[in-house]
C-alpha cells in the first residue's frame, strides 16, 4: 500500500465509503508520484506556458506547436529510470515505446527521438559500464526495428548515479493541424483496447518508479515488442488520416487504471469497462492484476458507431489485436466490471486527481559549504590536461553510441549527430526543426537555481547556434525524494530558474515530467533537470554546422567569467566539488542569442560553436577535430574576468559562442556585434594541423590527430574493451 | 512508368523511397501491400529497408513467404527490375532470389554511418548508366549487413560480373571480398545493403552529396530505353 493515511481518509470521505481492494489499486496507481504530480503540480504553475505558437501545452500527452503552412510539430518527454536501473535493456527499450505512443496520441506521427542519458564512473564502474552498454542497446534496437530516427541527446557521467541510470527519451512529432485530436467523446461512443495483451509483467510499475530503488523488482519492469509498437504506429496514423478515431490514449504508467481514468476525466464523461474482454496472455489474472499491469504496446480508441468498422478494418490490416472493453458514459464514473460483477465504481475526477501533497523544502547545509573551493595548483602542462579533457567520457565523442542508432530513417536528418550543436529535421512545409536536450547535474547539484536555468540557456545557445529560434522547451525534473526536504528545495530552486529564463526568452514550456524517488547506491542522485528546446528554421541556408574552414577567423562572444564550480576541469581533472557555478544573465541572452540569429541568418558566419562542458578549449578543440584543420588562438585576445589560464580555457561561463568567419566579412561581423554592445574578442585563425593557446609564449600546442584520437577512442574503449 | 514499393509489416523506408521517387525524381510510384498477390501495372519494383516481422527468426526470412513474394519471383525471372535494399535486400536473399546469406556485422553491432562505395558492375539496369568504378557516397543503417557466401559462389559471383557494390576504403559490415550489393544472373535483381534513398538529396549528406540519385536515374533511363 502506497498510499498515505491522508489519501486513504480523503479517498473515503470522498467515496462516502470503503474502497475495495480494487479501487484502492487503482487510486495507488494514479495517485502515485509518476502519475499524479502531486508533490509537483503546484510548483509547476510557475513555468510560462502560453505563446503565439503553443496549440497544446502541459496537461496533454504531448505539446503541440504551430509551426506554419497548416502543420504542427509535437513533443514530450519521459523517463524511465527505475526499469533501466533494474533491467537496462528492457527498460530504455520501453521506455522509448512509451513516449512514442504519446506522441501518437495527439494524432502525429512520430519523427524522431532523442536520448539524454546519465550513468556512474564508466571508467571505474564496472556495473555503470554493463547499464550504459544495455541502454544504449535497448534504444537502438526499439528505436531502429520502429523506423524513427534517435537524432540527438547527451551523456553525462558522475558518481552519484551509481548503481544507477537516469534515461530521459524525448520524441517529436509531426501532423497537420486539422488532424490533431481533440479527446472529445459522446455517450454510447466504444472503448476499444488494442495492441499487445495484458500480463503481468509490470504490475506496480507506476508505484516502483514513486519510491526508492530498495530491491531490484524486475517483475515492475515490462518486455518491450518494437515491431508490434511499429504496428500501432502506422494503424493509428491510418486512423488518424480516416479521422476515425475521437480520442487516442497509450497506456503507460498505471495502466489501464490511469488510462480510463484520465480519458474519463479528459472528456468530462463516465466510462464503463467490462475487463473480462482485456485480452490477457496469462491465466489467472485478477482484476485488480487487469487493472494495473503496465504490459506495453497497449493503445486505447475512443470511436462511435459509424467508425467502428472502419476501425476494425485498419487493425485486422495489420494484425493486431483488439476488443472492446466499454463505452463512454455520461455519469462521470469511472465503472468496472468483472463479466457481470461490479468491481469498481468512482468517480474519474476523484481518480484522475491526486489530492496534492504539501511538502516543505529546506536549503541543504552543503549548498554554502560549497559555495566556494580552493584553487587546484596550476598544472604545468596544459597540452596534456586538453588532452584528458577531451577523454572524460563526459565531454568526448560520442559516436559509439549514435552510430548505433538509425539516426537517418525518415530522410529528414539534415544535420546528424556529431555535426553541429543540434541536430535538424527537414519538415514538411519547407522549414527546419532543430532539436536538442541539455542537463548538467554538476552545476545543478551545486546550485539548482543557476545551475538549472543553465541548462535552459545551454539547449537555447545549441539551437541558436545552427540557426534556429527556440519556439518551445520540453523539461524533465529528476530528483531524489519530494518527502526529503532538502531535495524538495533543490527542485523549487531548479523550477524557478527555468520559470525565470522561459520568461525572460519568452519560450513557453509546452510538455515535460517530474521523476522524484531517483537514488542510487550513494543515495539521492544529484538534482537532474533535463531542458530539451525546439527551434524553428525557415530557410536551409541558415543551418550553421561546427565545421571550420582553413583561414577563417575565429571570434569569441561575450566574456569568460572565475566560474569553475561544477566544471569538468574541477570534477574530472581536480576531484573538486564546489565553487561558483556559471550564471546566466537572462536579459543579457536575449540580446545575445538575437543578434546571433542576425548573424548568421544575414550569411556574415562560416560556423557557430556554443561553449559548454569543457569550456572554450575543449569548444574549439572539437571545431578542429570534426573540420580536421588547426587553430592558433591568442588568449590575450579573449574576454575575461579570469586571474588563471587554466580558468580561461575550462571556465563553463554561459552566453558564449565560438563563431568562424570569412575574413572578408570580418568588418559587418564586428559592426554588428559593436552596434549592440556585445562584448566579443577576435581570438585566432584556423590554420595548420595544431591546436594552439599562446599568451607571451606557447600555453597548449596539441595535434588534431591527437585530440582527436583522444576525443573519439574514450567511450569506444572503456566500453568495448575496458 | 510505374515503380511498386513493396510495404511489408515493419517496412520502415518505404516512405522514403516513395519520397524520392515521387518529390525529387517526380516518378509515379505506389506502395502495395504485402498481401497483395499481383504486380500488374508496374514497370519496376522496390523492397525497401525496414524490420519485416520484427527481424524475428532471421532478417527477412517470415516476408520471404509473403503472398506478393510469389509475384515477384515470377517478374524476376520475367527481367524486371527489382531492387531490394538494406532489409529488401535480405528478403531478397531469404527468397532465393540472390545468392548468399546476410550475417551479423563483425562488430556485432548495429552500425549507421557514411560510406563509399564503388560500382563493380554497370551490367543492371540500377548501375548501367554508371562507370566501373565510380564512387557513390552513401550510408548505411544495419546489424544484419555481412555479405557471406562460399568461395564457390563468390568465385561464380565474380565471374559472372554480379559483385555490383563493394565498400571503397571501410566496410563497415565485415562481408566477404566487402560486397555491398549483388545481382542475380541476369542482372535484373538487385540487393544492396547501402541506402540510396538516403544519399539522393544533397540537403541531407554531410558532404553535400546526391550520387545515390544515379542509381534510380540510371533505372529510370533503363526503363526509358525499354519502351
Amino acid at each position: 500500500m502506497s498510499l498515505t493515511q491522508e489519501e486513504l481518509v480523503y479517498l473515503k470521505n470522498e467515496l462516502k465509503r470503503q474502497p475495495n481492494e480494487v479501487e484502492l489499486s487503482i487510486v495507488e496507481a494514479e495517485w502515485s508520484e509518476h502519475c499524479s504530480y502531486k508533490s509537483s503540480k503546484p510548483l509547476l504553475k510557475l513555468l510560462p506556458t502560453q505563446g503565439k505558437r503553443v496549440l497544446l501545452g502541459p496537461g496533454y500527452d504531448a505539446g503541440v506547436l504551430d509551426v506554419g503552412d497548416g502543420y504542427v510539430v509535437t513533443v514530450h518527454i519521459e523517463s524511465h529510470n527505475h526499469p533501466s536501473a533494474v533491467e537496462p535493456y528492457g527498460g530504455a527499450a520501453t521506455g522509448v515505446g512509451g513516449v512514442i505512443r504519446d506522441i501518437l496520441s495527439i494524432g502525429t506521427r512520430p519523427i524522431a527521438v532523442l536520448d539524454a542519458l546519465r550513468f556512474g564512473n564508466i571508467e571505474k564502474d564496472n556495473h555503470a559500464r554493463w547499464l550504459f552498454r544495455h541502454v544504449v542497446r535497448g534504444i537502438s534496437d526499439y528505436g531502429n526495428c520502429l523506423g524513427i530516427p534517435t537524432v540527438g541527446g547527451e551523456v553525462e557521467f558522475d558518481p552519484s548515479f551509481e548503481n544507477y541510470c537516469l534515461v530521459d527519451v524525448a520524441s517529436v512529432g509531426l501532423g497537420k493541424k486539422e488532424d490533431i485530436i481533440t479527446t472529445v467523446a459522446d455517450e454510447e461512443d466504444y472503448v476499444v483496447l488494442a495492441g499487445g495483451s495484458t500480463g503481468r509483467d509490470g504490475i506496480h510499475g507506476a508505484s516502483f518508479a514513486s519510491k526508492a530503488l530498495e530491491e531490484e523488482n524486475r517483475s515492475a519492469v515490462q518486455i518491450p515488442d518494437p515491431f508490434l509498437e511499429k504496428l500501432l504506429i502506422e494503424a493509428t496514423m491510418d486512423a488518424v488520416n480516416a479521422k476515425c478515431v475521437k480520442a487516442v490514449k497509450d497506456l503507460g504508467g498505471g495502466g489501464l487504471s490511469c488510462c480510463l481514468s484520465e480519458t474519463a476525466d479528459k472528456i468530462g464523461k463516465g466510462i464503463e469497462v467490462d475487463i473480462s474482454k482485456v485480452r490477457v496472455r496469462e491465466h489467472g489474472m485478477t482484476p485488480r492484476e487487469l487493472m494495473i499491469s503496465e504490459s506495453q504496446e497497449r493503445m486505447l480508441y475512443v470511436v462511435d458507431e459509424a467508425h467502428l468498422v472502419q476501425l476494425f478494418s485498419i487493425l485486422d490490416k495489420y494484425e493486431i489485436s483488439y476488443s472492446v472493453i466499454g463505452k463512454v458514459k455520461d455519469h462521470g464514473e469511472l465503472v468496472v466490471r468483472y463479466n457481470s460483477d461490479l468491481v469498481a465504481k468512482m468517480p474519474a475526477s476523484l481518480v484522475a486527481n491526486a489530492p496534492l501533497a504539501n511538502r516543505t523544502a529546506r536549503k541543504p547545509a552543503y549548498i554554502d559549504e560549497l559555495a566556494s573551493a580552493k584553487k587546484p595548483t596550476l598544472p604545468s602542462d596544459l597540452g596534456e590536461i586538453l588532452l584528458k579533457m577531451l577523454s572524460n567520457p563526459t565531454i568526448a565523442s560520442k559516436r559509439w553510441i549514435y552510430q548505433q542508432y538509425d539516426h537517418e530513417v525518415g530522410v529528414r536528418t539534415v544535420v546528424k549527430p556529431g555535426y553541429a550543436d543540434a541536430s535538424v529535421l527537414r519538415l514538411d512545409n519547407g522549414k527546419f526543426l532543430a532539436v536538442k536536450l541539455d542537463g548538467n547535474s554538476k552545476h545543478c547539484y551545486l546550485d539548482p537555481y543557476n545551475g538549472a536555468m543553465g541548462c535552459f540557456a545551454e539547449a537555447c545557445r545549441n539551437v541558436i547556434a545552427v540557426g534556429a529560434e527556440p519556439i518551445g522547451m520540453v523539461d524533465h525534473l529528476q530528483f531524489g525524494s519530494p518527502e526529503d526536504t532538502e531535495v524538495f528545495w533543490t527542485f523549487t530552486e531548479a523550477l524557478k530558474g527555468i520559470s525565470d529564463y522561459g520568461r525572460a526568452l519568452n519560450i513557453p514550456c509546452v510538455g515535460g515530467k517530474v521523476s522524484f524517488y531517483n537514488e542510487g547506491s550513494k543515495g539521492r542522485i544529484k538534482p537532474s533537470p533535463v531542458i530539451g528546446v525546439l527551434g524553428l528554421i525557415d530557410n536551409v541556408s541558415w543551418i550553421k554546422t561546427t565545421m571550420i574552414r582553413e583561414g577563417d577567423i575565429l571570434i569569441i562572444v561575450y566574456k569568460t567569467k572565475d566560474e569553475m564550480g561544477g566544471s569538468e576541469y574541477y570534477e574530472y581533472i581536480h576531484s573538486i566539488v564546489g565553487g561558483n557555478v556559471p550564471k546566466v544573465n537572462p536579459a543579457n541572452d536575449n540580446i545575445v542569442t538575437q543578434i546571433l540569429l542576425k548573424l548568421i541568418r544575414n550569411g556574415f558566419v562560416n560556423s557557430v560553436h556554443d561553449c559548454s562542458k569543457g569550456g572554450l578549449a575543449v569548444a574549439l578543440a572539437e571545431m578542429c577535430i570534426l573540420s580536421n584543420v588547426g587553430a592558433a588562438v591568442d588568449t590575450s585576445k579573449i574576454p575575461n574576468e579570469c586571474s588563471r589560464i587554466d580558468d580561461l580555457l575550462f571556465s563553463e561561463s554561459h552566453s558564449r559562442f565560438i563563431l568562424s568567419v570569412e575574413s572578408h566579412k570580418l568588418g559587418r561581423v564586428t559592426d554588428m556585434l559593436e552596434s549592440n554592445n556585445i562584448t566579443y574578442g577576435i581570438m585566432g585563425k584556423a590554420q595548420g594541423n595544431s591546436i594552439m593557446f599562446s599568451k607571451n609564449g606557447s600555453v597548449i600546442n596539441v595535434s588534431v590527430d591527437k585530440a582527436e584520437d583522444a576525443w573519439v577512442r574514450m567511450i569506444e574503449g572503456v566500453v568495448e574493451h575496458g | 512508368m510505374k515503380i511498386g514499393i513493396i510495404v511489408f509489416p515493419g517496412s520502415n523506408c518505404d516512405k522514403d523511397v516513395h519520397h524520392v521517387l515521387r518529390n525529387v525524381l517526380h516518378v509515379d510510384a505506389d506502395f502495395v501491400w504485402h498481401k497483395q498477390d499481383n504486380l500488374q501495372g508496374y514497370d519496376a519494383i522496390v523492397l525497401p529497408g525496414g524490420f519485416a516481422y520484427g527481424d524475428r527468426l532471421r532478417a527477412g526470412v517470415i516476408a520471404a513467404f509473403s503472398p506478393i513474394m510469389k509475384e515477384v519471383r515470377r517478374l524476376a525471372g520475367e527481367g524486371m527490375p527489382i531492387l531490394g535494399v538494406c532489409n529488401g535486400f535480405q528478403i531478397l536473399v531469404e527468397s532465393g532470389l540472390l545468392p548468399g546469406a546476410l550475417m551479423k556485422n563483425n562488430s556485432l553491432k548495429f552500425v549507421c554511418r557514411w560510406t563509399n562505395i564503388t560500382v563493380e558492375s554497370n551490367r543492371t539496369p540500377f548501375t548501367h548508366t554508371l562507370k566501373p568504378k565510380q564512387q557513390i557516397r552513401i550510408p548505411v543503417a544495419n546489424q544484419e549487413g555481412r555479405y557471406y557466401a562460399d568461395p564457390k559462389t563468390i568465385e561464380t559471383l565474380e565471374n559472372n560480373n554480379q559483385i555490383v557494390f563493394k565498400y571503397h576504403d571501410d566496410d563497415p559490415n565485415g562481408s566477404i571480398s566487402a560486397i555491398a550489393g549483388i545481382s542475380n544472373e541476369q542482372g535484373n535483381v538487385v540487393g544492396m545493403m547501402p541506402h540510396p534513398e538516403r544519399a539522393s538529396e544533397s540537403v541531407l549528406s554531410p558532404f553535400g552529396s546526391d550520387d545515390a540519385m544515379l542509381i534510380f536515374e540510371s533505372l529510370l533511363d533503363y526503363l526509358d530505353e525499354q519502351r
